[in-house]
């Protein structure tokens, strides 16, 4: 299988007034073809930073990019120009954002947001744009979409609006989609729409997709890979059925038993992980999740894990063996 | 029961078409907005009927005849031949103040391209670009408003006056006087404006639908221009329309201290220049021309209110 994005040691900081943010610690991942890739973590861990990153999308200053490579197709983006990005962003790689209500221009039509991209990348002509808009809108589940290219973006609610979002992502025919907690904002059933039909849409147009969530629900529908994120560190990587069924990170365990679960007795109070994450304005020694973990021992305050291979195509940082209560 | 509570009765109904009308565009809305204020609306019919008056009626009284001195007749009162008196050398005033309202309404309106040019490419590149650029030339801005807008247009009228050689255009000579006077006042009003459009810049760029523009593919240049600057368009368009007025009391300021436009070319502002000796004797020569400025710079704020409020989405008067 083909890879389609090859991350290796990202790491972006960002200096602001207060000191240094260590945002993203050394990520490394991958996407293969026609896959789709959820990362998972709480808010702040670095998830959105790391895409932005690998979209040159991060300002800088005050950001920095200190160090790696992301090797789209094998030409790697972080030493492209900004010119260069604007050709690949849209076309190759897409992105929608989390926040339908904000990510779209208050007082541009949707037609004209939608055509902007087919008439930048693919030179198309007014009439050519317009007609594969109005294709678009019909392929996102927008109806009677064709009278719809001169509405503006108030007039749509917030679902259709992140339909319309899709739409634009959509426009140009990405070998690579990002999206960023695309269903956050919206209200539950309106996600399960927007999560069957990105389903639907990566089946139809075979692309590759990484999805970032904190949802694990939407994950366990949705990825056939999952990356977990812990404040700007992977700390596990597994196939979807691995990571729900044998978890090998105490994060991804913690992480599992505070789910809400149906089966399970009603009057049974929610877990919750004890503390809180680390400061991300100090600079990271040991590992990250060492002060809340049950399991911990004296090296993790010292000695950061690597990532390590633990079975097929699953991969934890921890010094312990969750199975046997072993160092490892 | 057939009774009709007065709570019910008190419902408005909409009439059956007004729900299937299609929604109104920002330009419907914005429009539904402005036609409400009266002293707005009020406002853009006088300045048409000005522009009438300076454009139209030149057709009966073109330039020779306001440029035509007949010094047997100096210093008429209004009369049925003169319907606004003479002046000091015979000329007819009401023809002069037709020929000059050509050149201080033109005046008004060049001098605000080139504010908002200005204005809008210093603040845009101020507000969008940030750092280093933006403190250079905000610090270049203030220093342009700490020094009084008079001195300057003072300082630069006595520069540049008279090196900028007489112009023909259309068939009409305009005196180099004009050029220089539209360069003066575009070059010291631009200040305010570049104030508002970095201030529109730095926070609309923050904008979660920027980071989606450029997520997309889209230039800087895209950016600025296709979606800063829609966004930004109604505090500039306000700016720009109060802007005139200011450029046209500027022009009258400097041609009433004889550094504006030189005669024989009439503006309204050397119209007054020409009538500060005979304040008394001859009222008419200064209340033709002082009325119709106050007329305009008027008309011209009323439009600018209206066009604040109308264009403010958040504006509740719909």
């Amino acid at each position: 299988m083909e890879t389609v994005l090859e991350v290796n040691d990202l790491q972006t900081r960002f200096h602001i007034p207060e000191g240094t943010v260590y945002a993203v610690n050394g990520v490394s991942f991958h996407v293969n073809d026609g896959e789709t890739l959820a990362v998972v973590g709480e808010s702040g861990c670095g998830k959105s930073v790391s895409m932005l990153s690998i979209l040159g999308l991060i300002p800088i200053p005050p950001g920095e990019i200190v160090s790696g490579t992301a090797l789209y197709l094998e030409h790697d983006l972080l030493t492209k120009s900004e010119s260069e990005m604007e050709h690949i962003r849209g076309k190759e790689i897409a992105m929608i954002f989390q926040d339908p209500m904000t990510s779209l221009n208050p007082v541009l039509t949707i037609g004209r947001q939608i055509t902007e991209s087919l008439r930048v990348h693919l030179g198309m002509s007014k009439q050519e744009a317009t007609q594969r808009a109005v294709d678009l809108l019909d392929r996102v589940g927008i109806p009677e979409s064709a009278n719809r290219l001169g509405d503006y973006p108030h007039q749509f609610s917030g679902g259709m609006r992140q339909r319309v979002m899709i739409a634009m992502s959509l426009a140009c025919d990405p070998t690579l989609l990002i999206a960023d907690e695309p269903t956050t904002a919206l209200d539950v059933t309106i996600q399960a729409q927007i999560v069957e039909l990105m389903i639907h849409l990566q089946e139809q147009y075979g692309m590759s997709m990484i999805w970032i969530t904190h949802d694990l629900g939407v994950v366990a529908g949705l990825a056939d890979r999952v990356m977990v994120m812990y404040a700007g560190y992977i700390v596990e990587e597994a196939n979807v059925d691995e990571i729900f069924d044998r978890p090998r990170h105490p994060y991804t365990r913690a992480l599992m038993d505070a789910l809400p679960r149906v089966d399970r007795r009603r009057n049974r109070r929610l877990k919750s992980i004890a503390g809180a994450p680390p400061s991300l304005m100090v600079e990271p020694r040991g590992c990250p999740f060492a002060p809340r973990c049950v399991h911990v021992i004296e090296r993790c305050s010292s000695e950061n894990p690597p990532l390590l291979s633990v079975g097929l195509s699953h991969k934890t940082a921890c010094w312990v063996d969750m199975d046997t209560g072993k160092a490892v | 029961m057939e009774s009709i509570t007065p709570a019910q009765s008190a419902i408005p109904r909409l009439p059956v078409d007004e729900l299937d009308t299609p929604p109104l565009t920002l330009w419907q809305l914005t429009w539904r907005r402005f036609r409400r204020h009266k002293m707005a609306l009020g406002g853009v019919v006088i300045i048409i009927l000005l522009f009438v008056y300076a454009f139209g009626g030149a057709l009966l009284l073109p330039e020779s005849v306001a440029n035509y001195a007949d010094t047997s007749m100096r210093l008429q009162p209004p009369s049925l031949e003169h319907p606004f008196g003479t002046d000091s050398i015979g000329r007819d005033v009401m023809a002069r103040t037709i020929s000059g309202g050509q050149i201080s309404l033109t005046i008004g309106l060049t001098a605000v391209i080139i504010e908002v040019l200005l204005g809008i490419l210093i603040g845009a590149a101020a507000g969008f670009y940030g750092g280093g650029l933006d403190s250079v030339l905000m610090r270049f801005t203030e220093a342009m408003l700490n020094i009084p807008e008079i001195f300057l247009l003072i300082v630069m009228a006595k520069f540049f006056g008279g090196k900028i050689p007489n112009l023909e255009i259309m068939g009409r000579m305009y005196s180099g006087s004009v050029i220089v006077i539209v360069m003066i006042i575009g070059l010291t009003s631009w200040m305010y404006l570049a104030r508002i459009v970095r201030a529109q810049f730095l926070s609309l760029k923050e904008n979660e639908f920027i980071l989606a523009a450029r997520a997309t593919g889209t230039s800087n240049s895209g950016i600025i221009f296709r979606h800063v600057m829609p966004n930004s368009i109604a505090p500039i368009v306000v700016a720009a329309t109060l802007g005139v007025a200011n450029a046209i009391l500027a022009e009258a300021y400097i041609s009433f201290l004889g550094l504006g436009v030189q005669p024989p070319t009439a503006t309204w502002g050397n119209m007054l220049d020409g009538s500060l000796n005979y304040l008394e004797s001859a009222p008419w020569l200064w209340f033709f021309p002082g009325f119709l400025i106050l007329l305009t710079v008027l008309s011209i704020n009323f439009l600018g209110d209206g066009l604040r409020d109308a264009l403010d989405p958040r504006s509740r008067a719909v």
